[in-house]
């Protein structure tokens, strides 16, 4: 199938379209509405469901709902209505069942505003509803890899009976780009055999998220972490920029990695030795392909739009063993590649302080160039 | 001289609920909600292809009781899960069975939302003025002047607000198909309340949109009263705030005698 110019919302509704989707249910919300309405396009003309829920609560019991019938399944939003759908999450986890969430993340917290964010990081990755869970984040720089991304995650979603979160930022959402659509695949005849369809000639099925017997709950949270374990030693996705003989590695994902790339290659027309380490899969994070690069690089530069929420998982992978710097920008403010350029200049000319704190240095660093008054 | 005795069989468990000694305190209505809508999946035919919704609530282990598929929902939010598995699977018959605190309180988006929609699924109201799972908190249906464990003093309508009457609330709205109310008090009651469970679930087998039946029910253990004191009490009581009735009964269901 040819390139077309898409916008990075639509093509990732259209990606979900072709991967099979049988049923979406979202709730308006800038920067993510565009995929919404080409649901509402889209959805019913080829006999599938689409429904605008009254709000991202409903939205996540519907898709629950939805899910527990086998069928492939979606939902949209942006971080306030992420917000809102934890507790729907928490119990989709719980009841293990398989579910695709867009987060098109902007800038919080509260309201906040509609720029493009990594903001919700955390709330993705380590956190998200109650109880003891760990979803897939998978997180595009580029249009073609959201469209990408989207058919991966439902495969994922349902190999291991998880939830699959696609963390965009307001800009992979917003942006328009070249990108190929995958073909359109033929919505499953087959269901699987713990899907609630009615118990037409078989015993029938129940699921539900309770285990009353705390000893019950043990065991299924023990499960769901060896499924995890799986998930962690099979799907971790990264991309690899100039590290072969690199000195300084520069890790950024989503958009803030994509743009960090562009400060790398200048850097490297400088004469620089600096890669990049993008990683795809913030959960399973590429702990150990960080552990590979420690005994090669002198220093790890981490570049995010939050204030530092993947830094801590770095640190964790890096365990002091290299210095580790870092540099964000907050709010819905996206960092240009000059801002980074000139981050990696210093960490090549002066290297980075053995011990300290990346995000105290930084926000030092940061105090005077932050418009304060505009 | 020979006499031949012929046995027939005037009641039994139906095929629909399990056999499985349910865990409601005894004198509870919640059994006899169960069982009237068992025996109506059993007339209609329709158990192998009914899904049922679970509340959270004392009715969470419902699932556990009628032998069809069955999900679990969290509090207040079956009318969405319920949406959500209609409109993937539309020839299914899809029910959600939900308490008061359930349905009117934490969940009333959700209610109102798939009442508005006239989303084709059928839903059992169980008010029994009361949270009986969390032992006895004020419930959005609980009566004024009612004690409860939240409301000590008797409900105070001045800083706890009025009750909500649900079937009349939802009854207005255009996509309700059947809306009505019946109580669980007395065998002639109990048998009104079975035919309005048969026309709910009529209404979605003939996609006449939302139906709901809002049952009146009895939660001796937290009310502090015998079963038979609780019965009395409903009677007394609830009913002339809640009158039974009927809210909101769709044109073509008026001509179905059952
Ligand atoms: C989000 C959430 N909030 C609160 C609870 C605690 N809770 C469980 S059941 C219940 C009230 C149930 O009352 P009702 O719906 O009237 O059902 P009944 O037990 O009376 O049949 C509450 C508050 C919960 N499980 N989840
Ligand atoms: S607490 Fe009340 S509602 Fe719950 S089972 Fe007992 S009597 Fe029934
Ligand atoms: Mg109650």
């Amino acid at each position: 199938m040819a390139k077309e110019l898409l916008k990075g919302n639509i093509a990732m509704a259209e990606a979900a379209i072709r991967a099979g989707l049988e049923g979406y249910f979202g709730y308006p919300i800038t920067p993510q509405t565009e995929l919404l309405e080409w649901m509402a396009e889209r959805m019913p003309a080829l006999g599938r469901a689409f429904l605008q829920a009254e709000s991202e609560v409903a939205a996540i019991n519907m898709l629950y709902g939805a899910a527990c019938t086998g069928a492939r399944v979606m939902t949209s939003s942006s971080s306030p209505g992420i917000s809102l759908m934890m507790e729907g999450l928490s119990y989709i986890a719980g009841t293990e069942v398989p579910a695709v969430i867009i987060d098109v993340v902007r800038g919080g917290p509260g309201l906040g505003n509609i720029a493009p964010s990594q903001g919700d990081y955390n709330q993705i990755v380590h956190g998200g509803g109650h109880g003891d869970y760990h979803p897939i984040v998978l997180a595009p720089a580029s249009v073609q890899e959201a469209v990408d991304l989207v058919v991966l995650a439902f495969d994922l979603a349902e190999k291991y009976r998880t939830i699959v979160f696609i963390m965009a930022d307001g800009n992979i959402g917003q942006m328009m780009e070249p990108a190929e659509l995958p073909p359109m695949r033929p919505i499953r005849t087959e269901y699987p055999d713990w899907a609630v369809r009615g118990a037409m000639g078989r015993e029938r099925r129940i699921l539900s998220s309770i285990y009353i017997d705390p000893k019950d709950e043990e065991v299924t949270n023990y499960r769901l972490l060896q499924v995890w374990n799986r998930i962690q030693a099979a799907e971790i996705r990264y991309r690899e920029y100039f590290l072969e003989d690199a000195d300084y590695v520069v890790i950024g994902f989503g958009t803030a990695g994509r743009i960090a790339l562009s400060a790398v290659r200048m850097a490297r027309a400088e004469g620089m030795r600096v890669g990049l380490l993008r990683p795809i899969t913030l959960s399973p994070f590429p702990h150990p392909q960080i552990e590979n690069l420690i005994p090669q690089v002198e220093g790890i530069l981490v570049v995010e739009m939050n204030s530092g929420q993947m830094l801590e998982d770095v640190q964790k992978a890096v365990r002091g063993r290299v210095p580790v710097e870092f540099y964000g920008r907050l709010g819905g403010m996206v960092p240009f590649p000059d801002e980074i350029l000139a981050e990696i200049r210093r960490m090549c000319r002066e290297g980075i302080p053995p011990d300290g704190d990346p995000r105290q240095r930084w926000m030092k660093r940061f105090a005077p160039i932050i418009r304060w008054h505009d | 001289m020979e006499t031949t005795l012929s046995v027939q069989i005037v009641y039994q468990r139906p095929r629909s609920l399990t056999a499985v000694p349910m865990h409601y305190c005894p004198g509870c209505t919640h059994g006899i909600a169960h069982r009237l809508i068992a025996e109506v999946i059993d007339e209609l035919g329709i158990r192998e292809r009914t899904i049922g919704v679970a509340p959270v609530g004392c009715s969470v282990f419902a699932y556990n009781y009628f032998d069809c598929d069955f999900v679990e929902a969290a509090h207040g939010r079956a009318p969405a899960m319920a949406t959500g598995i209609k409109r993937l699977l539309p020839d299914r018959v899809v029910f959600t069975y939900q308490g008061d605190g359930d349905l009117a309180s934490i969940g009333m988006g959700e209610i109102i939302h798939a009442a508005g929609r006239g989303e084709n699924i059928t839903v059992f109201f169980i008010n029994n003025a009361i949270y009986g799972m969390t032992s006895g908190q004020m419930a959005p249906t609980t009566l004024p002047g009612q004690k409860t464990t939240s409301s000590p003093q008797g409900r105070d309508v001045e800083t706890m607000g009025y009750p909500l009457r649900m079937a009349e609330l939802l009854a207005n709205l255009d996509g309700a198909g059947y809306v009505v109310r019946r109580s669980l008090h007395d065998p002639k009651n109990i048998r009104m309340a079975k035919k309005a469970i048969r026309l709910a679930f009529e209404t979605q087998l003939r996609g006449l949109g939302f139906a709901m039946v809002e049952l009146l029910s009895t939660c001796s253990t937290n009310w502090g009263l015998s079963p038979l004191e609780s019965l009395r009490w409903l009677e007394e009581h609830m009913i002339p705030y809640y009158p039974i009735g009927d809210f909101k009964v769709a044109e073509a269901l008026q001509a179905i005698k059952v």
